[in-house]
């Protein structure tokens, strides 16, 4: 098996004795025209990974930054196609990985399934037929925040004829054996979520994230990508956690949003 | 436990909402069979909440119809609806569980308050998302749910409505989940929540049927409900899914009913999706974006449906029709002027269908609707449409 191309990004990062950095930018914002020069942006002010939301109407993990972000987005006329078909049309330079809610994934290709066929067999043709897409886009991974172990399945079998990562999302109440089984089918790295909650700044991160990910450490033999909550590398310090890379979002966006850019706001992080 | 109802059903839930699910499952097994759960239950029904409900014969109605109509009277139960057959429940179930606090979403208002007026009972807090257009058109419920010691937090996101208020109570579970137990208010949601609704009001056809057969009728020919989310809807056809005699008629919102119009009837009008935890029918944009419903009942007023709804379609054994406003505005004059009982809005959609076809239904059918709330919450819209 080829090591996959976000776990080497992480691990290179790691190697400069630096976490990796992994920002996270809803697709078209802060609109359609400033995305992409942003996204260009990210990777050229050291970005290892990059993450792109896809807009829903309903985000029930995301805080009122990404929420509004995904609004916004949405108003504007953003959908899947329009980012699958702006990412085939450049190459960044830095690995992508795709976020989205599960219904806009399914319905991608959903025309295309066969109407005779069951409910589950359309699903799976359906999420088959976007991954192939998101693969000729450049797309590594994927990352879909309503779909547990349960519903995994159909997913997992859509993906297994490309090379995108399905990338786990655990947190502080997901159980070694959950995380065990989830360790079996995940690639790439995995998402730790910092706290019982949705996506947001928090000033201060709470001390079980050490627990997690030392949880999450034992369980997986991939690199560990924290997420939600984090603002600084201050707070990564406070606790004396060392995951191997963060996940930045809504403090982005929120910088992005009040007319930052995205040197400005990487800088901190590469100093870290 | 199946999380599936056929092909529809599932758990599309963020990982850190898988661990709660699993806690509720377990109680809903360890806990809900006892004789303890059983006996506080029935008995809290009884005495506090106002069971069994009466099956009224509506001598006018049936007269001019041609049919004989009989009426399950859900909206004679405290708090004015079905609702409070699945609140007690949960409540009672969550208290058992260790929880010290109950959330809910509520669209009309009638869940919130059924949900609140629970809670006071067994001493439990309670905080009802509701969405900011919903707060506006039904102050009264909010000024209830307050009274009853609920916090109504509005939600300002997305359509302002139910879908919204289910996403913030969802939010709200997430971060709150060692305290708080989400008590969902209709058959849907991600597994068990269609399963633990439907248990809850499936008393309401167990009671109607043994109530028929009392009569000495044997069993209605036909069973009618409106369906939103579909929890009365579920609870009155459990009853007779059994009975291959009974047809069972669910009705669904079909909004202004011009064409296009934005309506609740995703079984009708809508096309496979996933939102709010399952795999259901839904009203969407081609890219999977969920549509804003409309219905002049607040409480049909949502974009999906509960998942065995969406299987009892697919297997044909419930045939699922559209009512639009103004046939159900009609219904609610009727049944008012002719039987003497307001009914909700959402009732009286299952009413319209009897009225507008009753022609092909057969001369002297027996036709049971469940009427599933009273309608004194409705003035207020009722008075603001156009009078016929």
């Amino acid at each position: 098996m080829t090591t996959s191309v976000l776990t080497s990004a992480i691990l290179e990062a790691r190697r400069n004795g630096r976490p990796a950095l992994i920002p996270f930018l809803t697709g078209g914002f802060p609109d359609r025209e400033s995305f992409w020069p942003a996204l260009e942006e990210l990777a050229r002010s050291g970005a290892d990974v990059i993450e792109i939301g896809v807009p829903f109407s309903d985000p029930v993990a995301d805080g009122p930054v990404v929420a509004a972000a995904s609004l916004k987005a949405l108003e504007d006329g953003v959908d899947l196609a329009w980012i699958l078909d702006g990412l085939a049309a450049r190459r960044l330079g830095v690995p992508l990985v795709l976020m989205s809610y599960a219904n806009p994934l399914l319905q991608y290709a959903w025309p295309l399934t066969d109407p005779s066929a069951v409910l589950q067999a359309r699903v799976e043709e359906s999420l088959a037929h976007f991954a192939r897409k998101a693969e000729e886009a450049g797309i590594s991974g994927i990352i879909v925040p309503d779909m547990p172990l349960e519903e995994y399945g159909p997913f997992l079998r859509a993906l297994a004829g490309t090379s995108l990562d399905p990338i786990a999302l655990v947190g502080p109440n997901t159980s070694p054996e959950r995380m065990a089984r989830y360790a079996r089918v995940a690639g790439g790295y995995v998402y730790v979520v910092s706290v019982l909650g949705t996506t947001g700044v928090r000033e201060g991160l709470p001390q079980e994230v050490v627990q997690t990910l030392g949880r999450a450490r034992r369980a997986f033999g991939l690199p560990l990508a924290l997420g939600f909550g984090i603002k600084s590398p201050d707070q990564l310090a406070a606790l004396g956690a060392e995951p191997d890379a963060v996940i930045i979002g809504s403090a982005l966006l929120a910088h992005l949003g009040a007319g930052g850019d995205c040197r400005g706001f990487m800088a901190p992080w590469l100093a870290y | 436990m199946q999380a599936y109802f056929g092909e529809f059903g599932g758990q599309f839930v963020p990982e850190v909402l898988m661990p709660p699910l699993e806690e509720l499952e377990r109680a809903m097994e360890l806990i809900l069979p006892t004789a303890g759960f059983r006996e506080e239950y029935a008995s809290l029904l009884a005495g506090w909440a106002g069971r069994p409900t009466p099956l009224t014969f509506c001598p006018r109605l049936s007269e001019s119809l041609g049919l004989r109509l009989w009426l399950k009277r859900e909206d004679l139960l405290h708090t004015g609806a079905h609702k409070v057959n699945n609140t007690l429940g949960q409540a009672l179930l969550a208290r058992l569980m260790g929880k010290e606090a109950l959330v809910a979403e509520t669209g009309a208002g009638q869940h919130g308050v059924a949900t609140a007026a629970a809670a006071a009972r067994l001493g439990l807090s309670a905080v009802i998302f509701m969405g900011e257009v919903d707060v506006g058109r039904q102050r009264l419920n909010v000024e209830r749910m307050r009274l009853l010691g609920a916090e109504v937090v509005p939600v300002r996101d997305g359509t302002r409505t139910l879908k919204d208020a289910i996403n913030e109570a969802l939010r709200y579970w997430l971060t709150n989940q060692r305290s708080t137990h989400y008590c969902f208010g209709t058959a849907a949601g991600p597994h068990p929540f269609p399963t633990l609704v439907r248990d809850f009001q499936a008393v309401i056809g167990r009671e109607a049927r043994a109530q028929f057969l009392e009569l000495g009728e044997g069993l209605p020919d036909l069973v009618v409900a409106c369906v939103g989310g579909g929890s009365n809807a579920i609870g009155v056809f459990h009853g007779f899914l059994d009975d291959p005699g009974v047809g069972l008629v669910g009705v669904e919102a079909a909004g202004t009913g011009e064409p296009g119009c934005h309506n609740s009837a995703p079984l009708n009008l809508g096309r496979p999706g996933i939102l709010h935890g399952q795999i259901s029918m839904l009203l969407q944009t081609p890219d999977g974006q969920i549509l804003p419903s409309h219905s002049v009942s607040a409480g049909l007023d949502y974009p999906g449906v509960g998942p065995e709804h969406a299987f009892l379609a697919k297997t044909g054994r419930v045939r699922y029709a559209m009512a639009d406003d103004s046939q159900a505005l009609a219904a609610f004059r009727a049944l008012s002027a002719q039987e003497g009982i307001i009914p909700a809005l959402e009732s009286a959609h299952a009413l319209a269908f009897v009225l507008e076809s009753h022609a092909s239904l057969g001369k002297g059918s027996k036709v049971m609707v469940n009427l599933s709330g009273r309608g004194d919450k409705d003035m207020d819209i009722y008075l603001g449409q156009p009078q016929a």
